[in-house]
């Protein structure tokens, strides 16, 4: 690491700040299972930066991958042809993530609520539905058989509800409980990184809360952002900001990825 | 033995109204000409399983070709909706359809379990999730031999898979390369299954990327074989052409009314410029 790392970089947008956050969640060597869009994002800055021997797999059966730009869609050429082999579809489900080889999944998602139940199916009643979602996808059993899962998105009161209008994927339940006493279940949602503040289920009751603030966030912001009255850990940490280099690679990651998609 | 036939044939043969109907292809090797060519043809009420139904099941259902849609992920990837389907979902353009959800793992098992013959497929899966009351083909079973509380999905068993691939052999023999998703399950699970190739070559055997563990489908196991030159556009074909992103970008607005998903359709499906 060269000193340049330990420079902070003063301007830096919100959506850089949650994605360096949340690669920096990600230890090297680790096994990921990547979701698309912000996940897919912050787990390649991780690789490309402080986790170079992460093990990045994605559910189309690309497996250890380390795709050059990021891919538009969970099964781009790119994550084939930069990955150390890939499987069909249901041994990657069932060897490799049911299996147990899986430490974290990342993900993101359309609704989280206090519980950190993810909802990818509706918005409304199922039967007549406001808003239709593309649903489950690998999700559900992501969160169960991973090790534990990180979760990503921004911060809006229409994303971050009280209680979600569907259960696609178990966070810990209707009541906080719906990991208890099931057998071979992960430790489910560990952190929640959105790009005002990072948070944690309590270690008690599970509810969500807020751990650190992001640089020049205030209380009040999340609060706002939030729709239910949500909690403060006592000990409120202020994130890191990013380092130059963090944001120089993920600019460029970004740019690299604009000119390929473009391209075509 | 698989019979080379003409896209046309193959389907006006296999491709029966109210057929249940699998093309798979995860994002790679999305049999859109074979798509094309069932909204060609006018097929009605089929029931269309796909793990993403992505574009091609898009333009079936606005084309008014399903009665009902099994999937797991129903979005443009890295794009956002499938406003077809959400079209018929919430608003019964152009006719109400019935949707039956799952997750991914679900569904792969599922493939796998009727390509293996079996009634149904077991997994850890759909803990907590709220799918399973939607859904009534998801039940719960217990472990005869470690009592541990497990999902239960029926396999899939469709009347007629169709899948895309990069070659076949004058024998029939298909080669899959790249990412493979369920394309050999949804084969071996199916009564008749159709295959779409970029080319035909003699012999597969010869074939400088043919080696021992390559992802063969034996002609035996398939009903037709028919030529499909750039026959998964705009998904791609690992080693023939790249995914046309930019065109699932443009889908979004053209799917998103329907005036303009009609005129595409006619434009590149009835008047059949893409085949």
């Amino acid at each position: 690491m060269s000193a340049i790392d330990t420079t902070t970089a003063s301007d830096y947008t919100a959506g850089e700040m949650m994605t360096v956050t949340a690669a920096r969640a990600l230890e090297n060597g680790m096994t990921c299972f990547v979701g698309i869009g912000l996940p897919s994002e912050a787990a390649n800055l991780a690789r490309l930066t402080h986790a170079p021997d992460v093990v990045l797999i994605y559910e189309s059966g690309t497996l250890q991958t380390k795709p050059e730009v990021l891919p538009l869609s969970i099964g781009d050429g790119e994550l084939c042809e930069s990955a150390l082999t890939t499987v069909s579809v249901p041994e990657m489900f069932r060897y490799w993530l049911q299996g147990g080889k899986v430490n974290v999944g990342f993900l993101g998602t359309a609704q989280i609520d206090r519980y950190c139940n993810l909802n990818t199916t509706l918005i409304g009643d199922y039967q007549a539905p406001k808003v239709r979602l593309p649903g489950g996808g690998g999700a559900p059993e992501i969160a169960t058989n991973a090790g534990e899962v990180f979760i990503t998105l921004k911060h809006s009161p229409r994303a971050f509800v009280k209680d979600v209008d569907f259960i696609t994927t178990l966070g810990f339940g209707r009541d906080g409980k719906g990991r208890d006493k099931v057998p071979h279940i992960g430790k489910g949602p560990t952190r929640v990184i959105s790009d005002l503040c990072v948070m944690k289920p309590d270690p008690d009751d599970r509810e969500l809360t807020v751990v650190s603030l992001h640089p020049g966030v205030t209380r009040e912001q999340v609060q706002e952002a939030t729709g239910w009255e949500i909690r403060f850990a006592a000990d409120l940490e202020t994130t890191p900001v990013p380092s130059a280099r963090e944001l120089e690679v993920l600019r460029e990651l970004k740019a690299r990825t604009e000119r390929a998609h473009a391209g075509q | 033995m698989a019979e080379i036939l003409s896209l046309h044939d193959a389907v006006a043969r296999y491709v029966e109204d109210g057929a249940t109907v699998a093309m798979e292809g995860f994002t790679h090797l999305i049999p859109f000409a074979a798509g094309h060519e069932v909204i060609r043809q006018g097929r009605r009420d089929l029931t269309l399983i796909r793990m993403t139904p992505d574009l091609v099941y898009d333009q079936l259902i606005g084309a008014g070709c399903a009665k009902k849609v099994i999937f797991s992920w129903g979005g443009n990837p890295g794009v956002g909706s499938l406003h077809r389907l959400r079209d018929a979902v919430e608003k019964g353009w152009p006719r109400k359809i019935e949707i039956l959800e799952h997750s991914h793992a679900a569904m792969a098992c599922a493939f796998e379990a009727g390509a293996a013959g079996l009634p149904l497929a077991i997994l850890r899966g759909y803990v907590g999730s709220e799918l399973p009351s939607v859904n009534d083909q998801i039940k719960f079973i217990d472990c005869p031999f470690t009592g541990e509380r497990l999902a239960a999905v029926p396999s899939v068993r469709p009347d007629v898979s169709i899948v895309h691939a990069q070659k076949a052999d004058r024998a029939g023999n298909v080669l899959v390369e790249g990412i493979v998703g369920v394309q050999k399950e949804a084969v071996l699970a199916a009564k008749h299954a159709i295959v779409t190739v970029e080319e035909i070559v003699d012999d597969l055997a010869t074939e400088a990327d043919y080696h021992p563990n390559a992802c063969i489908i034996p002609g035996w196991a398939i009903a037709a074989i028919a030529v499909a030159e750039k026959g998964a556009l705009p998904s791609y074909a690992h080693g023939y052409y790249p995914r046309d992103n930019r065109f699932y970008k443009e889908w979004d607005a053209i799917a998103r009314d329907r005036d303009a998903f009609s005129r595409w359709i006619k434009d590149h499906v009835m008047n059949g410029r893409d085949a």
